[in-house]
């Protein structure tokens, strides 16, 4: 037992403590919890090597194999930072079923955080489905008007995906004969698992539509909007901060290294696909009336920067995913925040019900121009960083995927200031002047820490990069080496042959 | 011959739980006659105690291993496994029937007389070793099953059922005698070991007449199994019989149905599996097919649980057609969690349904969440069993049928497998939708679960929940005791 697993196995016991906890207690009881995790979670700073390796079932061999490096540490750490900001947007506006919700959003967090310390694929699938079901009723049960259709939807998609991920786990451990993600990884970097490209091919396409429903990648992505506009507030900031990243994490850690040649035959049509996303969803965000609606695309359109990134096969553009993955955590967090609290005082999500909320609102407006312009990626904010690092790593690929995906940067100041504008400016209607009132000190202390990380990711790389950078370079190095060594052991039987 | 002319002390050890089973369920009808109303109260307590003698019984012949009455009978792990795993699920069938009965006033001491001879006769398929007792375990374990899906003779929907259970299975068991017959005529012999030995020898009998015998007796098994196309009863039966009743049925009987199945095809038919494995294949996917296609049109929970009820024999008979020692396993694992979701499912629905069971519609779960978390809690445990989620036991039976089926190179079964259960997920979550997303509409009040219901349900979510964190112990066994 040692920090990780504390950190790890923390939420599950918060999960069944706040199911005895009475019903008035419970917001508080979450808050502790989830603060207290947080807090325990800070120490994996220090020490990020850590790792568990013990058994669970004997056969098949199923080990519960938790370990923490560069990629993983930081996505923990916006999960269990996140999670006390969701209790927090929440106090107010859960009003019904308070105890089922927080227990929910805490079990939420057990399965995040399991996702992404899993070394073990079957332990791996296991968080993944874990995941589906606090989402599923978050959504369902607190969620708007629509919130059965969203509900189900979000849950028949990612089980789709899922299924033909775990006939592919299952496959491989028929290969191979385990279910260790680095053991596996051995095996293929030396050769014992010889896969046919064939077989390559349609491991990687299983593991990669389970990852690409989740991330969305175009034209995967239309449970996206239905989830994030019906979801409450608390559900969409958890939905877009850390649950698509389960998808761009899952390509990271096992679609590049597990099958390095399928990945780089596929990589011309998925970064078609991204940089399609990446307009697609800009243009799409324009014209959405609703607010909740038009995050949610330019969450697609975000996001496909992550995967231009991750399969431009670069050192920098991995390192600009992983660091975009971070920052649209934060970044959108905050937006649906945001929106959650213009929500809770107009009950209303159309960008026509509002305007001129400056004038009432100033400290909301500014705080909303700050996260606005980090998600367009001013300068000195944290989205310029990751999206400058993607945009080089791709330009060292082909300049025109370049091209294409600056003019989604381009887009998204349009929707984004045009959304602002009509929302803070101009004259300020009856409706939104009698509503509209300014933060509350608990909105402050749940928006400070993302403000605080948008400007700090944006001028201090140095806290965050190197891990990530390190553990990129060693995804690279696994996914070129085989490369080069596939290559190497065909050319003496070519000689031979000549 | 002679000094093996009369069973030795140690075959009659090995048929103890039947013996005890035959002999408590006699007594209790014995009561029934001589007992005042007031006392009629002891018959669960004995059927319990009959049950749980049995089970212990059971456990203690898996010490002493081998074959009874001139090989008639054999007591391996394999019959131990299904021996334990239907006397379980025939406990579970008394504690959730008890204030069932008492609601619906038809106390009365045939009941568990007749679930003792039911579970006997799955003890018997499940030790069967040549088909005449096989034959004979299926008819006292369906008999008594047809007097059981109509045990409320009042009740128009439970005469329905028992009259189109008992006609539709009389006609399908004629078929598996018919086969029975044909290969007796062929090989001169009912005991699966000398069936496949006749069967291996060059020359024997052709693999076209065996082969007709094998899909002859198939259409019996199939129908036990509800499987396509012999499923059709399954609906009509399960939403006709009383909720515990359809409960049991739906898991006991269709356990020892597979026991048998597993036993002759992998053992007797063998030698024949290139023959008969398209069928099973054919048939697993057609099963999964239509019943989870069929279930999502469903507005009646029994209905709903029927057909989810045939879609998973698809499942296990996918694990069937992998015809390994990995696939028996997989299926013996994935039935003992089947069993206890199934009927903890099942037993929810009896405490919901209310007196006349006029509460069986999905919108009737409408706000249980709200009424009464604890019983809405435990529904969701077994439904998202039965879809499959990780930490339950229904995730790891398909984990392993999955992965037996790739063992054995069946990966289009396997992936349409998947899907499949993919699709089922959406009338499962529609239980769960209604249950927690919707509010509860003026209706009867739902009085508390009783003691004895509470049992089967929170006994049966504990026996999902270990067989989904847990799965060790179970499977070691099942592995160990798989037909090879």
């Amino acid at each position: 037992m040692n920090l990780l697993d504390a950190v790890l196995l923390l939420p599950l016991a918060g999960f069944l403590a706040l199911l005895f906890v009475p019903k008035t207690a419970s917001r508080m009881g979450a808050l502790v919890i989830s603060l207290g995790i947080f807090v325990v979670s800070l120490a994996l700073i220090g020490n990020h090597s850590l790792s568990t390796n013990a058994p669970w079932i004997d056969y098949p061999p199923i080990r519960y194999h938790v370990s923490i490096d560069g990629l993983s540490l930081w996505l923990v750490l916006l999960t269990t930072l996140l999670t006390p900001i969701a209790v927090a947007v929440s106090w107010k506006y859960i009003d019904h079923r308070q105890k089922e919700f927080y227990a929910f959003l805490i079990l939420l967090e057990f399965g995040l955080i399991g996702v992404f310390v899993s070394m073990d694929l079957f332990l791996f699938y296991v968080f993944w489905e874990i995941c589906l079901v606090p989402m599923y009723f978050l959504i369902g049960i607190w969620g708007h008007d629509r919130r059965i259709y969203a509900a189900v939807k979000f849950f028949l998609y990612t089980m789709a995906g899922s299924v033909l991920m775990l006939a592919a786990i299952i496959y491989l451990y028929n290969q191979s004969g385990t279910f260790d993600y680095s053991e596996i990884l051995s095996q293929i970097q030396t050769g014992r698992l010889a896969l046919s490209p064939r077989t390559e091919l349609l491991l990687f396409l299983a593991f990669f539509g389970s990852f690409a429903i989740k991330v969305p990648l175009f034209p995967l992505h239309t449970w996206l909007p239905d989830a994030h506009v019906e979801a409450p507030t608390a559900g969409s900031v958890m939905l877009a901060s850390v649950m698509l990243k389960m998808g761009t994490y899952g390509l990271v850690r096992f679609c590049l290294p597990l099958f390095p040649n399928a990945a780089h035959r596929c990589a011309w049509w998925i970064s078609a696909l991204a940089i399609t996303g990446i307009i697609y969803g800009a243009l799409v965000a324009m014209v959405q009336p609703n607010m909740k609606k038009l995050v949610a695309y330019s969450s697609v359109s975000h996001l496909g920067f992550v995967v231009l990134g991750i399969f431009s096969f670069t050192q920098q553009g991995l390192d600009g995913a992983v660091y975009q993955m971070l920052n649209h955590g934060v970044s959108t967090g905050a937006l649906f925040m945001l929106v959650g609290y213009l929500y809770e005082r107009r009950h209303s999500l159309e960008i026509s019900a509002y305007g001129g909320v400056a004038t009432p609102a100033p400290n909301l407006a500014t705080v909303f121009l700050i996260t606005t312009l980090a998600s367009i990626g001013l300068p000195t904010l944290n989205n310029f960083i990751g999206e400058f690092l993607v945009l080089q790593g791709a330009a060292y690929v082909s300049m025109t995927w370049v091209a294409f995906a600056a003019i989604g940067v381009i887009l998204s100041a349009c929707y984004m200031l045009w959304m602002y504008q009509r929302t803070f400016y101009g004259k300020a209607s009856e409706g939104v002047a009698h509503h509209m009132h300014d933060l509350t000190g608990r909105e402050w202390a749940a928006i400070l820490p993302l403000i605080a990380l948008m400007v700090w990711m944006g001028t201090y790389t140095q806290t965050f990069l190197p891990a990530i950078s390190e553990q990129n370079a060693r995804i690279l190095e696994n996914t070129q080496k085989l490369k080069i060594e596939r290559v190497q052991l065909q050319t003496p039987e070519v000689a031979r042959g000549q | 011959m002679d000094s093996s002319l009369f069973p030795t002390s140690a075959e009659y050890f090995r048929i103890l739980p039947e013996m005890i089973l035959t002999v408590v369920a006699t007594l209790i009808m014995f009561l029934e006659a001589i007992l005042k109303d007031w006392q009629k109260r002891v018959f669960a307590p004995i059927a319990l105690a009959g049950l749980t003698a049995a089970l212990v019984a059971a456990i203690a012949a898996n010490g002493s291993q081998g074959t009874a009455f001139h090989d008639m009978l054999v007591i391996d792990g394999f019959a131990t496994f299904f021996r334990v795993l239907v006397i379980a699920v025939g406990m579970l069938a008394v504690f959730a029937s008890t204030e069932y009965l008492k609601r619906e006033a038809h106390p009365g001491g045939e009941f568990y007389a007749l679930v003792l001879f039911c579970v006997t006769g799955q003890c018997v398929m499940a030790t069967a070793n040549e088909l005449i007792m096989i034959f004979i375990g299926l008819e006292i374990s369906s008999i008594a099953s047809y007097i059981l899906a109509g045990y409320l003779r009042d009740d128009a929907r439970n005469n329905e059922a028992a009259l189109k259970y008992f006609l539709l299975g009389s006609f399908a068991t004629a078929f598996l005698l018919f086969g029975v017959a044909w290969i007796y005529g062929y090989t001169g012999s009912t005991n699966l070991m000398e069936i496949r030995r006749q069967l291996e020898t060059p020359g024997g009998p052709s693999v076209l007449i065996t082969g007709t015998a094998a899909a002859l007796m198939f259409v019996g098994f199939a129908f036990k199994i509800s499987a396509a196309p012999f499923q059709v009863w399954a609906p009509d039966v399960y939403q006709g019989a009383p909720a515990p009743v359809s409960g049991f049925l739906s898991v006991g009987p269709k356990a020892a149905a597979f026991a048998i199945l597993l036993r002759t095809y992998l053992t007797a038919f063998a030698p024949i599996s290139r023959q008969w494995v398209p069928v099973l294949w054919i048939c697993a996917l057609a099963t999964m097919i239509v019943g989870n296609f069929a279930a999502i049109q469903q507005s009646n929970i029994k209905r709903l649980l029927a057909y989810s009820s045939i879609a998973h024999a698809g499942y296990v008979l996918v694990a069937v057609t992998a015809n390994s020692e990995i696939g028996s396993a997989a299926a013996m694992f994935y039935l003992a969690a089947y069993a206890f979701t199934n009927f903890g499912a099942f037993a929810v629905v009896t405490h919901v349904a209310r007196k006349g069971e006029r509460y069986t519609k999905v919108e009737d779960f409408a706000g249980l969440a709200q009424k009464q978390p604890a019983m809405a809690a435990m529904l969701t445990i077994f439904l998202l069993s039965l879809i499959g989620v990780p930490l339950t036991g229904g995730f790891f039976g398909k984990f392993y049928i999955f992965k037996a089926a790739l063992d054995s190179h069946l990966v289009w079964l396997t992936v349409l497998g998947l899907l499949n259960s993919a699709v089922a997920a959406y009338y499962y979550l529609r239980i769960l939708v209604v249950m927690y997303m919707k509010d509860p509409e003026p209706s009867e009040a739902l009085p508390p679960a009783g003691p004895a219901l509470q049992i089967a349900v929170y006994g049966s979510a504990i026996a999902t929940l270990v067989l989904g964190i847990f799965p060790s112990f179970v499977l070691d066994f099942a592995s160990k005791a798989a037909l090879k």
